[in-house]
């Protein structure tokens, strides 16, 4: 067990700080001391990994998982998990979750007064294939107000869970959509210093996965840290 | 071609949506061989109170010291009802309670044995990306030596180190903030 193959350190610019005072939470939440840089062992280049006996058939389409069919837009999110190395990264659990067509989470701490709607709970998850694709069917998310500032609305968006294969690669990110015009307001957005890492966080519309007459389709990419060149000597 | 990791994300207030069904807060099953131990504590802001909107996940080796996962290529015994993952939301009181085995010793840095120890990832509205820090035990020799807790400035060590409250269960603390601010990584 002497040779591990480690994990590239992230690029900088493209991850969040964690004190970023346009977003007021995170003054009361974010580590005042720096993080201390550690090497990687076995315990954070394993990581826990998923199967299909952890799902049901439901759980990638979000317009089934009621009686009736939920208030929307039909849309269909689908796209490839990547590691740095542009190789697929397969098998891979997805978590998302999202507001109903008017904004709403059905959630005891979401008190903004658009309507719940019973047929959608905005819950899905999934497993990349192979190649790492993964496909969801949902509606389309609202934008809703937060009282982060003045007049603060969140701009459309799905939040993404993602694994990986190993405690190093968990990541938990936000996809918006393309055209929103909130999302240059939106401090989520913004507190990604790099412009282009904080575009990769927009989806595009997608002709490919459309369906006619039934739904819109957005593409998003994930990339998902990769291996170093070399193995380490550990 | 070499592509850049996508950026993190807050989970923002509504991540019980998304993440509660997979709440795990018994890792190891009953038959599960190892020391049962629960590990209880709270998440502490800046301000001292409890952060009612976060989630703490954990990942640990089984009892012989070895991950499920098959990076992990020790010659040793692995259980068919342990994955080794826990996920646990935090309460009004920025409480948690989880419930599992004391992990075996596993390969460190140097080809040195690390002290048995929990990784944790913690995530909450108004963390922009999550945290990663370790649970270790009390009253253990060897952490003393662990190659990974050496490398902890001293003073901060004992953030790391769970305390024991009564027979079987351990306290360990995310203090977010100030003194005793918990020691998180990067890696």
């Amino acid at each position: 067990m002497s040779k591990l193959k480690g994990y590239r350190r992230y690029h900088p610019g493209t991850q969040p700080d964690y004190d970023y005072p346009p977003y007021r939470s995170t003054a009361k939440r974010h580590p005042t001391q720096p993080l201390v840089l550690m090497p990687q062992t076995l315990s954070e280049i394993t990581g826990p990994l998923f199967g299909f006996d952890d799902l049901k058939p439901t759980d990638n389409d979000l317009t089934r998982q009621h009686k009736g069919e939920p208030i929307g837009e039909r849309i269909i999110v689908s796209g490839r998990v990547l590691d740095e190395n542009s190789r697929a990264v397969p098998n891979t659990l997805i978590e998302i979750w999202q507001a109903n067509a008017a904004g709403r989470y059905p959630h005891q701490a979401d008190q903004h007064k658009a309507p719940l709607d019973p047929n959608f709970s905005g819950a899905g998850r999934t497993l990349t294939d192979a190649e790492g694709r993964y496909r969801f069917v949902s509606i389309r998310p609202g934008e809703y107000p937060w009282r982060n500032h003045y007049n603060a609305w969140r701009p459309a968006h799905i939040h993404f869970s993602l694994f990986g294969q190993a405690f190093l690669t968990r990541m938990v990110t936000q996809m918006y959509f393309p055209g929103d015009p909130l999302i240059p307001y939106d401090p989520m957005y913004t507190c990604i210093a790099d412009e282009n890492a904080r575009q990769r966080l927009i989806s595009s519309f997608d002709w490919e996965t459309t369906i006619p007459e039934q739904a819109l389709g957005y593409r998003f990419d994930i990339v998902l840290r990769g291996r170093d060149a070399t193995p380490m000597e550990r | 071609m070499s592509l850049y990791a996508t950026g993190n994300q807050t989970v923002g207030p509504y991540l019980h949506i998304g993440l509660t069904w997979l709440v795990t807060r018994n890792i190891a099953p009953r038959g599960v061989p190892g020391e049962r131990v629960t590990i209880q504590g709270r998440v502490i802001d800046g301000d001292g109170q409890g952060v009612n909107d976060a989630m703490i996940e954990i990942w640990q080796a089984n009892a012989h010291g070895r991950y499920v996962h098959p990076e992990d290529t020790q010659k040793k015994p692995l259980q068919r009802a342990f994955r080794g993952f826990g996920r646990v939301p935090t309460d009004a009181r920025g409480a948690f309670r989880f419930t599992t085995i004391k992990p075996g010793f596993v390969p460190g840095p140097g080809a040195r044995q690390q002290a048995p120890h929990l990784v944790v990832s913690v995530f909450m509205r108004g963390l922009l990306k999550h945290l990663a820090t370790r649970i270790y035990f009390p009253d253990e020799p060897a952490n003393a030596r662990d190659p990974f807790l050496r490398l902890v400035p001293e003073e901060r060590r004992s953030t790391l180190v769970a305390s024991r409250k009564r027979e079987g269960v351990l306290e360990w603390n995310v203090i977010l903030q100030g003194k005793d601010e918990t020691v998180f990584f990067d890696f």
